[in-house]
């Protein structure tokens, strides 16, 4: 009988190894979170194209990409890549994955961003004789992106939740070695609970950075909604 | 293997994800309703105890609280099948999410309805259920619709604690035949079949609990 009181000695043992493992969590965060902010924004502007079927192919994959399981977009980059001759490492697959996954969700929120920019802004642009670029670059993007801060932090917070995900290729993240540690001492408990709440203080940290983030934006000039 | 029989076996898978989807979604519509009301309680402690569960469930991961539901109640002497370790870990994570939306929808019901009802002699319950619930429901909605989209994404997640899902079975199959292309780009249709069909439910649904509306929602 495996006695289930918690075990101060062994959760004592786990937790610098999973804190351990937390840096490829954040790891795997971070490159997702700049590739998703990519692929977010070129799907943005893909959206505002002039040729509508460029526009229209952009709307379904986000909306295809966005309605798909996580899980599944992993497996699939997984197993068809070396197909296709790349073979990718587990920590690249879940970047690629996540990258992909939150780089639609992004998109919808720089687009209403983007579109949120005031009228004038892009008059002016074109009385200035600003290029495309420059009017993006300028003019409109520092305004939108103000704005979107809120709204893309919650968006990569969620992604910081879903790394775990990537435990099921074999990437040695928190949960995946919780899982080791657990099998091998027949104790699931003290590493299960601990990666939990780790995840808990690290998510309660950053969203209270978002909202103190924007409470101290200027508002005056920007619109929000 | 034949994509007829590839067909055939993940339909089989998507029949489980459908099932499990059905056994979740009202655990997660109550537990929504419920921790969103309490939020909004007079109680302190009430109110408390909602709280810890919302900030508990959206702040650590699906995946860890359904491995944790899975792996560690049986030492507690909880045994639990797997079926039902999934369908409590995503009812309650997706109820965590839609307590935010019931708070919010039930907020944004003018205040003059309220002080109407109160001026009319309605009683507590009276006024929640037949003057503010019905019209802040047609706003709760859109983003019930998402978070039905996301309940369904999320089952693939119990394809990890062996529960023969449309995920599951697409992994198995893969292992199997090889024939990976075929497979999961098929299982990616499938979900979005699905997440489309329930899109569909979900407006026909927002237009019934929107007739006799004045105004068209919250959006």
């Amino acid at each position: 009988m495996i006695e289930f009181e918690w075990n101060w000695a062994f959760a004592w043992e786990v937790l610098p190894l999973l804190l351990d493992a937390c840096k490829i969590t954040l790891q795997a965060t971070l490159l997702g979170s700049v590739l998703a902010i990519v692929i977010g924004l070129l799907l943005a502007l893909l959206r505002r194209s002039k040729w509508k079927a460029v526009g229209y192919t952009a709307y379904w994959w986000m909306e295809f990409v966005r309605s798909t399981p996580l899980l599944v977009q992993i497996y699939f980059l997984y197993y068809v890549a070396p197909e296709w001759g790349l073979n990718l490492s587990p920590m690249v697959t879940g970047v690629l994955a996540l990258g992909m996954h939150y780089g639609a969700y992004l998109s919808e929120v720089f687009r209403s961003g983007i579109d949120g920019v005031d009228k004038g802004q892009w008059e002016a642009s074109i009385a200035l004789n600003l290029s495309p670029y420059r009017t993006y670059r300028d003019v409109i993007l520092p305004q939108a992106l103000r704005a979107m801060i809120p709204a893309a932090g919650n968006y990569i917070i969620a992604m910081f939740k879903e790394t775990p995900q990537l435990s099921a290729i074999t990437l040695l993240e928190m949960l995946q070695l919780a899982k080791i540690m657990g099998s091998e001492n027949f104790r699931y408990l003290e590493p299960f609970t601990l990666v939990g709440l780790i995840y808990l203080v690290l998510s309660l940290v950053a969203s209270t950075a978002i909202r103190q983030a924007e409470r101290r934006f200027p508002k005056e000039g920007f619109t929000l909604s | 293997m034949p994509l007829s029989e590839i067909f055939d076996v993940l339909s089989g898978g998507a029949l489980v994800t459908v099932q499990i989807v059905v056994m979740a979604l009202p655990l997660a519509t109550f537990m929504a309703f419920l921790s969103g009301l309490l939020r909004l309680s007079d109680h302190r402690s009430l109110r408390w105890t909602a709280t810890v569960y919302v900030e508990f469930f959206r702040g650590t991961s699906a995946l860890i609280q359904l491995y944790w539901i899975y792996f560690v109640l049986p030492f507690f002497g909880i045994s639990i099948d797997a079926i039902t370790a999934g369908v409590v870990a995503l009812g309650f994570n997706i109820g965590a999410y839609g307590s935010e939306v019931v708070r919010g929808g039930l907020l944004s019901v003018d205040k003059g309805q309220t002080e109407a009802a109160i001026a009319l002699n309605f009683s507590p319950r009276q006024r929640l259920w037949r003057i503010i619930l019905p019209q802040a429901l047609v706003g709760m909605m859109p983003p019930f619709g998402n978070l039905a989209i996301e309940l369904v994404k999320a089952t693939s997640l119990v394809s990890l604690i062996t529960i023969a899902d449309l995920t599951y079975r697409a992994k198995s199959l893969a292992d199997m035949t090889l024939q990976v292309e075929e497979i999961f780009g098929l299982v990616l249709v499938f979900y979005f079949v699905m997440a489309q069909v329930l899109t569909l439910c979900i407006r026909a649904l927002e237009k019934y609990l929107g007739k006799g509306m004045d105004r068209g929602g919250l959006t």
